[in-house]
């Protein structure tokens, strides 16, 4: 993994040692994953439909915990913690996600949905810090000076690209260590996916992405380094450079050359 | 071959416009029962539906006929009745929407599991059950225990009737709600319990608030079970272990007392007009609530 972008030489925010997922008893949607991520990076995971994104993914915040069935083994480390012996709560509050469909909370206004990890946490602020985190976690995603008037008004008026910047600003607010996203964009349109790509390009100043996409010019735009993944082991990982020029495994040359996925 | 197809949609709509007509026809038939009731409260009703109605407990019998045969109105109302029925009602609603509302989030939240498949099939069991039943039910366990007749108990019979459908309005709510939601709410580092209570019920609430609506206008006619409970009392009452009156238990005290039976009319147009209020704000509630 000599080839991995790691912009300022830095220890990585995420380390995956031997991680794997599973959901019937002895069938593996991720099989023994190891590598990791490093500060201020974007990575693209991708992949054939089924190849374990999402299932690894997930993992990283715990969200496999939500179904008994399902059993991750291995360690994640998260600046230096282990996801899977730190209470799944503290992990989140690290991990920010984003879902594939934009999911503001349809019942809250535009400012309490980015203010709703605050508020499900019961964190008290006072009025000045709620408008200074609205007003920067906004501004991060481009979103303010669209709602700045409209801040009382639900956050599903938006549109769906505001939504996914709104959600997005929602994860933000609670300055998480990585941001996952599992196909952000792909039920946006261009003008929407567009803007996206360019506000991650920008946040990268600040924060680690994941990113799950199907698209390989996004990962080729937007990314520092490629994941890719085939029936849930982790066949390359590299700098996106590298990884879309020369391929080391087969199976990503055919991958990304379109022979099958 | 063409004209054959252009004669056979011919037949078609026409057959399609006879189903039609008949279905109006029938909607129509059903309705004139309703009209009928409508017709009848309203303009039986309407004459003692006055402020006596609202700020003076039940005549007696005697003073009843006096007045009748003065010629001057019924000199009492339905007072006691409503504030019973508020009474009785209302600690029903304190008992079953806090029961309704969990079981309902547990249900949905369990779907898979055996012992919420169990609470599930009761519940149905439960919502099929006649009142009567309920009624006596309450009275074996509650009015004999407690060595009388009640309010509480009264409401306990209520509360037992609302609950299934509580319950079901809940959890069917609660389904129809996006997985993604919840995930949202829990990725942000939430508890459990802060996703059921600030986001889940908040974005059902339409359908839990309208469910329970419901349930309220069901129960608010109820007499049989209030029989064996509550009982009736003459007189206002506020203590939850007196016997209380009830605006449908009045109606039915006033059916059996030729002096009173005109009474009737204008109580049944009081609850009507709750039972339609109720209703109403249900559909307003249901329709501008949608997330
Ligand atoms: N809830 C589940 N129960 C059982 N198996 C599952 C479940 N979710 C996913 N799987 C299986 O795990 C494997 C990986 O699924 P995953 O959703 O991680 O794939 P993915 O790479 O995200 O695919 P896609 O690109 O279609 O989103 C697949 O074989 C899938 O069938
Ligand atoms: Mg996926």
């Amino acid at each position: 993994m000599e080839g991995i972008t790691n912009q300022n030489g830095m220890e990585p925010v995420l380390r995956f040692i031997d991680v794997s997922v599973s959901y019937t008893p002895g069938v593996y949607a991720v099989k023994n994953v190891s590598t990791a991520i490093y500060p201020n990076t974007i990575t693209a995971v991708m992949g054939p439909s089924g190849c374990g994104k999402s299932t690894l993914l997930r993992a990283i915040n715990r969200m496999h915990d939500l179904y008994a069935n399902i059993k991750t083994t291995g360690q994640i480390i998260l600046k230096g913690k282990d996801v899977l012996k730190t209470d799944p709560m503290e992990v989140r509050r690290m991990a920010g996600m984003v879902f594939q469909q934009p999911n503001p909370f349809p019942t809250m206004s535009i400012y309490d949905n980015v203010l709703a990890g605050y508020k499900l946490n019961g964190i008290k602020l006072n009025k000045e810090e709620k408008d200074e985190i609205v007003e920067d976690s906004l501004r991060n995603v481009a979103l303010w000076n669209e709602v700045k008037d409209a801040m009382n008004k639900r956050g599903s008026f938006l549109s769906g690209g505001q939504q996914q910047r709104l959600c997005i600003a929602r994860a933000l607010a609670l300055k998480p260590e990585v941001l996952l996203m599992d196909e952000p964009t792909s039920a946006l349109d261009p003008i929407s996916t567009n803007r996206i790509e360019e506000l991650l390009l920008e946040l990268r100043k600040q924060y680690s992405m994941l990113i799950v996409t199907h698209n390989m010019s996004q990962a080729a735009r937007i990314s520092d380094n490629s994941m890719f993944m085939y029936l849930g082991e982790l066949v390359e990982h590299n700098n996106t450079k590298q990884m879309f020029t020369k391929p080391r495994n087969r199976r990503t040359e055919e991958y990304l050359t379109g022979v099958f996925g | 071959m063409k004209r054959s197809g252009i004669a056979s949609i011919k037949a078609r709509k026409g057959k399609d416009r006879l189903v039609y007509w008949f279905v109006c026809l029938f909607s129509f038939l059903a309705m004139i029962p309703l009209f009928v009731i409508l017709y009848n409260v309203i303009s039986k009703g309407y004459k003692n539906f006055n402020l006596n109605l609202f700020t003076k407990g039940t005549p007696s019998s005697m003073d009843a006929l006096m007045a009748k045969m003065n010629g001057e109105p019924i000199p009492g109302g339905i007072l006691n009745g409503i504030t019973g029925s508020l009474l009785i009602v209302g600690m029903a609603i304190l008992f079953s929407v806090p029961i309704g509302l969990s079981v309902g989030v547990y249900l949905s939240e369990n779907r898979k599991h055996k012992f919420a498949r169990i609470i599930s099939f009761l519940a149905d069991l439960l919502q099929g059950m006649p009142s009567i039943v309920i009624g006596i039910i309450a009275y074996a366990w509650v009015v004999k225990p407690l060595g009388g007749y009640s309010a509480l108990a009264g409401s306990i019979a209520l509360t037992i009737m609302m609950l299934p459908m509580i319950i079901r309005s809940t959890e069917e709510t609660l389904k129809m709600l996006p997985q993604s939601y919840k995930e949202a709410g829990l990725a942000l580092g939430s508890s459990y319990t802060n996703v059921v209570f600030k986001i889940l019920i908040p974005s059902g609430f339409g359908g839990i608030f309208t469910g329970i609506l419901l349930a309220i206008s069901r129960v608010l006619g109820e007499t049989a079970p209030l029989m064996l409970t509550a009982l009736g009392a003459s007189v206002v009452n506020w203590n939850i272990m007196e016997p209380s009156s009830a605006i449908p238990l009045l109606i039915w005290d006033f059916y059996n007392d030729p002096n009173l039976v005109e009474m009737v009319w204008s109580s049944s147009l009081l609850l009507l007009i709750v039972i339609f209020l109720l209703n109403g704000i249900a559909k307003i509630v249901a329709r501008k609530w949608k997330v």
